[in-house]
């Protein structure tokens, strides 16, 4: 037993080695790199102002980061381990996405500042997400017809962006397009098999496209890419057995610094810990 | 839940007959350290064994997700998010892999999330433990990971295969979390002195509890030796709990925190720690439903539950709709 025992040591040994020097950052997959756009070019091209390239960076950004937000609400709270799973990986690219951008965007505003900067040390006048992101997770099939809107919106504005003159941006557009390409396929199956389920299921699935819908037209008015928008949901709901309710007129509102009362609790809670330690190192 | 050591005796005269040489081949394919695999025959005891066994770690790693993954939308970076989000879907993942061990010994998933929580089957007593600071998610990674990892190294070689495949991956997944939660408290010892303070009182709160995990001393273990028999189990419970305090102290000096033990001490002729003695009217009091968090993991997770039921049943009448659909084309 004893040279069995040793057997099952190595998992430990190196434990308390090789933390000194920051070399073995990355343990985890996705999670422990310092530098994400280590390699690249940075370089602001010609002909792009800095400007506005932080700025839509900065926008995407904090969609991103205020939907992994609600995302990670639903942590312990999904309705099937398979759920919980598949919306903590949701939430992981969408985060891997706004850290990226972040980095993109201090690089090029003359700042300097980290991603954390952007994130933990702005307040929700500041903060640019489609006031969509925002709202409260409600139930699966709000959170799914959400889902589906945002993640349909934000492929097609980054398939866009994928030929974006800035090769930064549009790298991270091209690798999160494939990351969306799947959110929206999660949300396209959850809203069929809901709207098809039961009498339940499809009573909430048609109350969650009515409470979506008055939020349409400020991400058309974000991003001019109405028609593809309207044509995935026009399938979903007809795969559902579902009719897309009409999209009211909504102008601009979470882009121009002008948020539901939903923003504010969530970063509050979002910068806690860092605000209660500014001179932390974590 | 208690254990039956007597071979499935409800099996009538001419099954027990038929089961001598079927039992004889378990027998040997345990002595050669051979793996049981689902469709072999073993004992009723060895299946009710495991069942509660996997079960009990798949619960486990689902009420594990909640002390730590309460901290996921406050974690102080964006990196430190992204980790602990991480960690927290691969316990899901791991609470799947096990369900589905436990699946393949004729257990149900849905029965056995029921006996959870209706309170009938127990997981961990550790995550009955709240998390104060984010101290404790560093704390967690590098004493909770680091004696589950003790307790489960050992499990790669159970003798029931699927068990000890899924202990594999889980294993190699754990010591990823171990060695990020060590590494937050390394970076939070070199931070403030506030950072210090709340790594330190994380440690005072969690040694005890940990020492815990490795359960009762071996003395007051009734189902061990069986499972040791049977090669479920390899090694006793204070043994493993020696391996982990002999682990955890050079790591907690390299660290710079003090375990909260004034007898731990290094022992020149045992080649140990000497440690001094849990609580174990603790461990029974918070086994027995009476920590700080029990009526709170399970209210959550029940909760959890109950309100996904719709959705669950929605998916099963999708489901069945599609295959009626499918059936009548297929007529037509």
């Amino acid at each position: 037993m004893s040279d069995s025992a040793h057997d099952d040591d190595h998992v430990y040994l190196s434990l308390a080695e090789g933390h000194d020097d920051g070399s073995d950052a990355r343990w985890a997959f996705g999670t422990g790199f310092e530098d994400p756009l280590h390699g690249v070019d940075t370089t602001v091209p010609e002909g792009v102002d800095p400007v506005e390239l932080a700025a839509t960076c900065v926008e995407l950004a904090d969609d991103a980061l205020v939907s992994a937000q609600r995302l990670a609400e639903w942590c312990t709270r999904a309705p099937e381990l398979e759920e919980e799973v598949a919306l903590a990986n949701i939430g992981l690219d969408l985060l891997g996405q706004a850290r990226l951008l972040y980095a993109r965007a201090g690089q090029v505003d003359g700042t300097g500042r980290g991603e954390d900067a952007y994130a933990y040390f702005r307040d929700a006048d500041d903060f640019r997400n489609v006031t969509l992101a925002e709202l409260p997770i409600g139930d699966f099939a709000f959170s799914v017809a959400r889902l589906l809107v945002l993640s349909s919106w934000r492929l097609a504005h980054f398939e866009r962006l994928a030929a974006h003159q800035d090769p930064v941006l549009a790298a991270i557009a091209a690798k999160g397009a494939k990351e969306l390409t799947y959110h929206r396929q999660y949300a396209a199956e959850w809203a069929v098999r809901l709207g098809d389920g039961t009498e339940e299921s499809r009573r909430r699935m048609r109350t969650a496209f009515d409470q979506v819908t008055p939020n349409l037209d400020e991400l058309f008015t974000a991003y001019d890419v109405r028609s593809e928008v309207v044509e995935v949901l026009r399938q979903v709901t007809e795969a559902a057995g579902l009719t897309l309710p009409p999209v009211p007129p909504a102008p601009g509102a979470g882009r121009d610094g002008r948020h539901t009362g939903h923003l504010v609790p969530l970063l509050a809670e979002l910068q806690s810990v860092a605000r209660a330690h500014p001179e932390a190192t974590w | 839940m208690t254990t039956t050591h007597s071979a499935a005796s409800d099996a009538g005269g001419a099954g027990q007959a038929a089961e001598e040489p079927l039992a004889e081949h378990f027998e040997v394919t345990i002595a050669r350290d051979r793996r049981i695999e689902p469709r072999d025959w073993m004992p009723e005891g060895y299946r009710k064994t495991l069942v509660r066994q996997i079960a009990q770690h798949a619960h486990s790693e689902i009420i594990g997700m909640q002390p730590e993954g309460e901290w996921i939308t406050r974690a102080p970076s964006l990196r430190r998010k992204a980790i602990l989000f991480a960690k927290v879907q691969d316990e899901a993942g791991h609470g799947l892999y096990l369900y589905s061990a436990a699946e393949t010994l004729g257990a149900d998933r849905a029965d056995l999330t029921e006996r959870l929580i209706e309170g009938r089957q127990k997981y961990s007593s550790i995550f009955n433990y709240p998390t104060l600071s984010f101290a404790d998610v560093g704390v967690i990674g590098w004493f909770v990971d680091g004696a589950a990892i003790c307790n489960q190294v050992p499990l790669c070689r159970s003798s029931y295969g699927p068990y000890a495949r899924a202990m594999v991956r889980i294993c190699k997944e754990e010591s990823f979390h171990q060695r990020q939660g060590y590494e937050l408290l390394m970076t939070m010892m070199r931070g403030t002195t506030a950072q210090r303070e709340m790594v330190q009182d994380a440690v005072d709160r969690w040694w005890w509890p940990s020492l815990m995990m490795f359960g009762p001393p071996d003395d007051a273990s009734p189902n061990s030796a069986q499972s040791m028999a049977w090669k479920i189990k390899r090694h006793t419970n204070d043994e493993l709990r020696q391996r982990f305090v002999d682990m955890t102290v050079p790591q907690a000096d390299k660290l710079g925190v003090t375990l909260p033990d004034p007898e731990l001490r290094w022992n020149e002729e045992r080649g140990h720690h000497d440690f001094g003695t849990p609580d174990w009217a603790e461990l029974m009091r918070v086994i027995k439903g009476g920590g700080p968090c029990n009526t709170e993991r399970i209210t959550r997770r029940r909760t959890a539950h109950e309100e996904g039921a719709w959705v669950r049943e929605a998916a099963t009448a999708h489901a069945a709709k599609q295959h009626e659909r499918a059936t009548k084309e297929s007529t037509a």
